[in-house]
């Protein structure tokens, strides 16, 4: 069937079967391999993209329902060659390592911070734990979410007693 | 030995530039295999064992070679070949007898992954099923059946490892210090316990793929998310038994490693199926379900310590036996059992110690190397046991470890002597200590616990490890020069996440007066273009590489002064060299700017000398020995990291749910070259450890079907399961012969969290745990004095992983 979405602001139409999956038609059919597969059941948020505005496992999306709607990926997160605040925190941070749950993460991170601009720590770890990471542990991706939205990138509020 | 400790005016060492591969990453432009698509590329599947052991009575590929779209079918009758790294047991598909549950029987090639799907269901297989080895203590009964009844026909490393053909034996490592007898009749007190883990799956987010084309000739290029490609290509010919120069790997972006990727995994396979398709790329690419099956794992360990104490507290003789489950292939376990037979005692001075380590086989998915390899596992036993045995002498766990830590002079367990440049273990656990407030509860920790009714506990627990290597590993590197003075570095290394790229291109800029813009270090690798590495693994790349890449600047400036001195008329010894020129020193302003000599020199009259610059460097492990195979005597040591954790936890006494307030984990880096990208190091490692310590683990029924491979049914940490606060310490001894005091960490941070987690749980509520991983109903019947129950091998015959266990 024709499948027409627009992605990351510019119209993409194709042919491709009824069943096939949101992130399988934008690796596949539309070229956009930074969105990754890691488990392809909705458990690790590997391929999590912007479906409306809200962050979505593309794996667990059929691209037909989307038909006609909006998706933002991580190709579309620099504007015009300049990394985004969020980019530039990471990379800052070191909130990088092997890269492969980073797209997912980074999207993760926009839909979070676009409906809460200056997210605590905790709404961050909430915000992010559908995200798996086996490199980093974490909290130099907290720290750069923290960086990115003017906060000081500490985890550490107060001690634990 | 190469200068190393002035870290006076260091300019690129010991900053945190961001990692120079991070805009690719998160951008999505960085190219990992499984976004690689070839021309003309099929797609494989493969059909797999649904039984732990059984013999194959009937394969019938016929309706799947009807179908149109398929290019290629195996079965393990097409391949006469044996894989394998230390010991070569491994067929590429099983032939007459599978011995693990999810081992591929058959494999398709085809045109999109749909109609290999489609494929492979079609293949028939008609199993007799056989009672499969589930626990590996039972391998070891008389009449155990053989998992590998053919062991003694099978090719090995004889230098390093002994199989014991005719029984379940792979691999017996033995070590043998002083007179362990002796010492326990010298003893004021003996204490024994026995301490198990299960097997864990390393989870690297990008699982297991590769794309191989078998071109004409028999030369063979291979796309693979391998860790070591000079691995793959050599043990890919040893196999094939082909010319190294025939065969091309080539590395791009992995998406994670952790040791499952360091071997040779689904590549041959891959090959084969592109041999049967003509030549045509094959892409295989494993599911989650198929890494945790299909590939390999770590191994499960049973772990027996026996320790002899004297009066005053000191430990005088130590017996350990270690039992590995290697699964049904040896592949890294066997030398996971050597590694950890040498370490077994842990930072501490053991003068008379005996240590057998066994692998054995059973009818399990085979355990490989993983983060730590062997050390998260025993350590466990062994940090556990330190507990145990300074609670049995009525001695503080601090100051018993203490007493008896490794320090200069102290010989460890294969005869090396430590000096005062090992590093330092003692101000590692002395800075934990004193980060959670070890040994009291502040009057703050007091009050929460009135309040909450929790227990709050406080423990500590080393760790140390050198790399598993072989003694005479060997790095190489290339470095060249562009013409406009900046410079390209070629490693063997893999960075498959660790950040080696950029801490190489820090060095390589320290040592070159370079600013870091100038350097570029490649992430891609290629056999046919880069230098040789052994392996990235053992967590000794930045040594050996570093030091490799540091005599490569040296070669690539010695050319550059010599093609100087024509430019400048003057004596070698009289120039010096800045980011951008070379100067005559008693004369600054005369200098030729490294861009002009890049590629030769050229004399006013046009005519040229000396050609592009290009720097080479090559470096090996120096001193090392192999370990006499009787005493286990030797040194195997590249270079110790030591390291410690100290936690906090708050258990609940009445359930044994529990929650961890602080972690703080300090290692003795000898020195840190890029200190933020340490810290992602410590606290990644720190995270994984946690997993392995809270809840990983693979779980069977008793028919050896694996009951929990995914994600929801084997958890992984996420950002909700972190401590509420983590400190990570770095401890700077410098490393003499490493590249300006360094030694590595990547492994490190993941060893011991286990036990220092089993350590303040006691201290809490007085639960004995000497099961990992520690789940809430575990801290439960430890605190109710119930035994462990195994859940890992389900009581019942069809199990679920989330039945309930049968009470033993």
């Amino acid at each position: 069937m024709k499948i027409s979405v627009t992605i990351n602001g510019a119209l993409c139409e194709r042919e491709a079967p009824e069943n096939v999956t949101l992130l399988h038609f934008l690796r596949e059919y539309a070229g956009l391999t930074g969105t990754k597969e890691g488990c392809g059941g909705g458990e690790c948020g590997a391929c999590t993209v912007l479906l409306d505005g809200r962050a979505v496992n593309s794996c667990l999306v059929l691209a037909a329902e989307i038909d006609g709607k909006s998706v933002r990926t991580i190709e579309g997160e620099a504007r015009d060659g300049q990394p985004s605040a969020l980019q530039q925190a990471f990379a800052k941070r070191h909130a990088v390592q092997c890269g492969f749950c980073t797209p997912g993460v980074v999207m993760s991170a926009r839909a979070l911070i676009e409906r809460n601009p200056k997210p605590s720590v905790d709404e961050i770890k909430e915000g992010l734990e559908g995200n798996f990471c086996r490199c980093t542990g974490y909290v130099q991706i907290i720290e750069a979410v923290l960086e990115a939205t003017g906060q000081p990138a500490s985890l550490q509020e107060g001690s634990h007693a | 030995m190469l200068e190393t400790a002035n870290s006076e005016g260091l300019r690129q060492v010991g900053r945190s530039p961001a990692r120079s591969d991070a805009a690719d990453k998160l951008t999505g432009a960085a190219i990992y295999v499984s976004d690689m698509i070839l021309p003309g590329m099929l797609y494989a599947q493969v059909k797999k064992s649904p039984h732990a052991r059984a013999k194959i009575t009937r394969i019938d590929t016929s309706r799947a070679e009807r179908l149109p779209g398929v290019r290629a079918v195996l079965t393990g009758h097409d391949l006469d070949y044996k894989l394998g790294l230390y010991v070569v047991d491994k067929d590429i598909l099983a032939k007459s007898e599978v011995r693990h549950f999810g081992e591929a029987v058959a494999a398709v090639a085809a045109d999109t992954r749909a109609i290999a799907h489609e494929a492979v269901e079609l293949i028939e297989v008609d199993y007799e099923v056989l009672p499969p080895i589930l626990n590996h203590m039972d391998a070891l009964a008389p009449d155990a059946p053989l998992v590998h009844p053919d062991l003694g026909k099978y090719d090995y490393v004889k230098a390093v490892f002994t199989p014991h053909p005719g029984t379940n034996i792979a691999n017996l490592t033995v070590t043998r210090k002083g007179d362990v007898e002796k010492g326990f009749a010298e003893a004021a007190w003996i204490v024994e316990r026995e301490y198990t883990n299960p097997s864990v799956q390393h989870v690297p987010m990008e699982t297991h793929v590769a794309i191989a084309q078998w071109k004409t000739g028999d030369r063979v290029d291979i796309w693979t998310s391998a860790q070591s490609p000079f691995t793959v290509r050599g043990l890919f010919c040893h196999t094939f038994k082909l010319p190294l120069g025939n065969v091309r790997v080539m590395i791009p972006n992995v998406g994670g490693g952790f040791g499952g990727k360091a071997g040779i995994c689904i590549e041959p396979l891959v090959a084969c199926l592109s041999r049967k398709a003509g030549g045509r790329p094959v892409k295989f690419q494993a599911t989650r379900e198929e890494e945790f099956s299909l590939l390999p794992c770590r191994s499960a360990l049973t772990y027996r310590i026996k320790t002899g104490v004297l009066a005053d507290g000191r430990i005088i003789a130590q017996k350990m036996e270690m039992f590995w489950d290697a699964g049904a292939y040896a592949d890294y376990a066997v030398n996971v059992t050597r590694a950890s037979g040498y370490s077994a005692g842990g930072p501490y001075e053991i003068p008379n110690a005996w240590v057998d380590a066994y692998t054995l086989y059973t009818n399990k998915p085979y355990g490989t190397a993983y983060r730590g390899f062997g050390h998260v596992e025993f350590f466990w036993g062994i940090e556990r046991h330190m507990e145990l045995v300074a609670q049995t002498i009525g001695m503080d766990p601090l100051e018993f470890r203490r007493k008896n830590l490794l320090k200069p002079g102290s010989i460890t367990l294969t005869g090396e002597r430590i000096t005062e440049h090992t590093g330092n273990v003692r101000k590692c656990l002395d800075s934990v200590a004193a980060a959670i407030g070890y040994g009291s509860l502040t009057p703050a920790e007091r009050a929460r616990e009135a309040k909450t009714g929790l227990k709050i506990g406080k423990g500590v627990a080393t760790l140390h490890k050198a790399p598993a290597m072989p003694s005479n590993t060997g790095t190489s590197v290339v470095v060249k020069m562009n013409a406009d003075g900046s410079v390209i570095a070629n490693v063997g290394l893999t960075d498959i996440g660790q950040g080696s790229t950029t801490a190489l291109a820090q060095i390589a800029a320290e040592r070159l007066r370079f600013s870091l813009d100038n350097v570029k270090v490649t992430i891609e690798k290629d056999t046919d273009r880069d230098p040789y590495d052994w392996q990235t693994v053992a967590s000794k790349g930045l040594m050996l590489t570093g030091n490799a890449l540091i005599l490569a600047c040296e070669d690539l400036l010695a050319k550059a002064y010599e093609l100087a001195t024509l430019a400048l008329h003057a004596n070698v010894c009289d120039l010096d060299h800045d980011g951008e020129t070379i100067f005559v020193r008693h004369d600054p302003a005369h200098r030729v700017r490294f861009a002009e000599i890049a590629l030769g020199y050229t004399y006013p009259d046009g005519s040229g000398v000396g050609g592009p610059l290009i720097g080479v460097g090559r470096y090996v492990a120096q001193g090392l020995t192999n370990l006499n195979k009787d005493t286990g005597q030797g040194l195997p040591a590249l270079d110790w990291t030591f390291g410690a954790h100290g936690i906090i936890v708050e258990v609940n006494p009445t359930t044994g749910a529990y929650h961890i307030l602080k972690i703080a984990s300090a290692y003795d880096v000898g020195k840190a070259i890029n200190p933020e990208m340490i810290r992602g190091q410590c606290v990644g490692g720190m995270v994984q450890g946690l997993g392995t310590a809270l809840c990983e683990g693979y779980i069977y029924d008793q028919q050896g079907r694996l009951l929990n491979p995914s994600f929801t049914d084997n958890k992984i940490p996420t950002s909700k399961d972190l401590p509420d606060e983590i400190e990570c310490i770095l401890v700077e001894t410098p490393q003499v012969d490493g590249p300006y005091g360094a030694r590595g960490v990547g492994e490190h941070p993941m060893i011991s969290v286990g036990p220092a987690l089993g350590n303040a749980i006691l201290s809490a509520v007085g639960a004995e745990l000497t099961h990992m991983p520690i789940r809430s109903e575990d801290v439960w019947r430890a605190m109710n004095s119930k035994a462990p129950v195994e859940t890992w091998i389900t009581k019942t015959p069809v199990g679920s992983c989330r039945s309930l266990p049968v009470d033993g």
